[in-house]
């Protein structure tokens, strides 16, 4: 009794592991980001002075007169979603003409071929990890790809102004669910913006998922990606969209105490710390899965309990017959 | 003896199918396996029933409690504590040997003691303490993202999930040990007969 006085609460408080959960890498990356001051900062200024804005305003020098316009939805930009992104040291022009710097911009300019992420990261030893160039190659054979001459192209998901890494940094598995899942979203929810790549109707996206138990509880939990791509072990994201009619519907991929057949999500290791030898890494990483937490032990447990008590009634009602 | 009154026989009886429903989604999820041919069943439409049921038997646990309340059924579950570990050994020794030999009833059933000690045990362990807590440790699960449970953080869910799994497997368990020594009467079917009709038949027929 006393022993279990006092291996109880310790069992329990095992369960209750939240703080630890924290990686240590988020700190980090929130502490750069509040105290980063970028060297460009008054350069940049010249450009967010008017693309930060949902109206401009400038003096045109030749005609000599003040103009006040809207600015192009897609040209606005956030100052502080920039100087939180992975691009906040870069200044506008190391991406852009310096001509930029003229106003009004030079009409040629508005043909300025853009770069794309591979022009940077193909090759580039600092970003090897990503493998960028498989990458390509698996958002080649995605459904988006088809879309390329309608203009669609990493940027569409990964906007260079904007974007930063979540996932390997995020404190709270959720908080990265809520942005990865708002990249998709973008288009997904907006159809204003679908419009543009695509003639398909307007899909009602919690129609469209209504086979799916508890519903909003996995769109907060669970990317869109987890179902909508194939994974692909070499890559730390599958970029490889499934069409709708592929997409993971089977919940036996992630409820089950089966780790390998998981989804990217869940096999991600951020430490290995506080590993309960559960099944799988899942409640390290702070999400609940049910079915996904099963613990080997109790299921024999219970299936060894169970067959002792059917055994026990066998005996008892073979007695009972003997004894009539 | 007129044992059974009708609501009794009504919240069984919906008690039982609920159950009967809930620990067959429940172990169809559990036991969900990709690899598996045999553990292949519908999960989805398991999650759904699974909800669904458990939504009704909270409701009918709610009448439950408060039948016995109201209606005094609840003196047949109070147990003395002086004859507590002599009564339920006697009951045991009786199930174990005793009725192997023929011997009497311990504790037959009378108008003022419908359940022996055996019974009354297992009935209120599994009515008040076992499925309050699965109830409970069910709605947590339902309404995860409800702030007060938020609160609490994952461990909570992953605490809550392990002891549902424990406590269903306990009424799986309270069910086939139940049912079996319900066969344990004047007859194999007296019991059942006696749950449906609301009479029970007597030792002596
Ligand atoms: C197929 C399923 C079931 C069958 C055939 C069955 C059968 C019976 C029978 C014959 C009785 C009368 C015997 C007695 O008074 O002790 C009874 C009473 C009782 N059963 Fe069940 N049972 C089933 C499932 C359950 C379940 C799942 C529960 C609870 C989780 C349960 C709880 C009770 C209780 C509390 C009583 C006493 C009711 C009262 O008179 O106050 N039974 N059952």
């Amino acid at each position: 009794m006393r022993y279990l006085s006092f291996s109880l609460p310790l069992l329990i408080l095992n369960f209750f592991p939240s703080a630890s959960y924290a990686f240590e890498k988020n700190e980090a990356f929130l502490q750069d980001t509040i105290l980063f001051v970028s060297p460009y900062k008054e350069d940049n200024e010249l450009c967010f002075k008017c693309h930060a804005e949902k109206k401009y305003e400038y003096m045109n020098e030749t005609s000599g007169k003040q103009v006040k316009a809207a600015m192009h939805p897609g040209d606005i930009l956030s100052r502080d979603k920039f100087y939180a992104s992975n691009h906040k040291g870069f200044s506008c022009t190391d991406c852009h003409s310096s001509q930029f710097q003229s106003f009004p911009h030079p009409e040629e300019l508005k043909k300025e071929p853009h770069f794309n992420c591979l022009d940077c990261h193909g090759g580039d030893a600092a970003s090897a990890v990503f493998k960028f160039e498989e990458i390509d190659r698996e958002f080649r054979k995605s459904v988006h790809f088809r879309l390329e001459e309608q203009g669609f192209n990493c940027w569409e998901c990964h906007d260079p102004h904007s974007y930063r890494l979540s996932f390997r940094n995020s404190k709270d598995m959720k908080e990265t669910v809520l942005y990865d899942n708002s990249i998709c979203l973008g288009c997904h929810a907006d159809y204003d913006r679908f419009k543009q790549f695509s003639d398909r109707g307007k899909i009602k996206l919690s129609k469209a998922h209504k086979w799916l138990p508890h519903q909003s509880i996995h769109f907060e939990s669970v990317r869109c990606i987890e179902c909508h791509t194939k994974v692909n072990e070499n890559i730390l994201v599958p970029h490889y969209v499934m069409p709708e009619e592929a997409a993971v519907r089977d919940c036996r991929k992630c409820h089950t105490g089966n780790a390998d057949t998981m989804t990217s999500l869940l096999t991600i290791k951020p430490t290995d710390k506080g590993n309960r030898k559960f099944d799988n890494t899942v409640i390290i990483n702070g999400l609940n899965i049910i079915g996904a937490n099963r613990n080997k032990y109790l299921d024999n447990i219970i299936l060894i309990f169970f067959a002792g008590i059917m055994t026990i009634i066998g005996v008892h009602i073979l007695f009972r017959v003997i004894r009539k | 003896m007129y044992l059974y009154p009708l609501w009794i026989r009504l919240w069984h009886f919906v008690n039982a199918i609920l159950i009967m429903i809930l620990i067959i989604t429940g172990a169809a999820m559990q036991f969900a396996d990709a690899d598996h041919p045999l553990l292949t069943a519908g999960f989805a439409g398991s999650a759904r029933l699974h909800d669904v049921a458990a939504i009704i038997l909270t409701i009918s646990y709610i009448a439950f409690v408060a039948g016995n309340i109201v209606t005094g059924n609840s003196k047949y579950y109070r147990i003395s504590k002086k004859n507590l570990f002599s009564g339920t050994g006697k009951q045991l020794k009786y199930f174990l040997y005793g009725m192997f030999r023929k011997e009497k009833q311990p504790f037959p059933v009378t108008m003022d003691n419908k359940f022996n000690p055996l019974e009354k045990v297992s009935y209120n362990l599994i009515m008040y303490i076992i499925m309050p807590l699965l109830i409970l440790s069910g709605i947590i699960m339902l309404f995860q993202d409800l702030k007060v449970i938020i609160v609490f953080g994952t461990g909570l869910f992953i605490f809550t999930d392990i002891l549902h799994i424990i406590l269903g497997f306990l009424v799986s368990v309270f069910l086939i040990i139940h049912v079996y020594c319900c066969t344990i009467g004047p007859k194999p079917g007296s019991l059942f007969r006696g749950l449906i009709s609301g009479y029970q038949e007597s030792e002596e027929q």
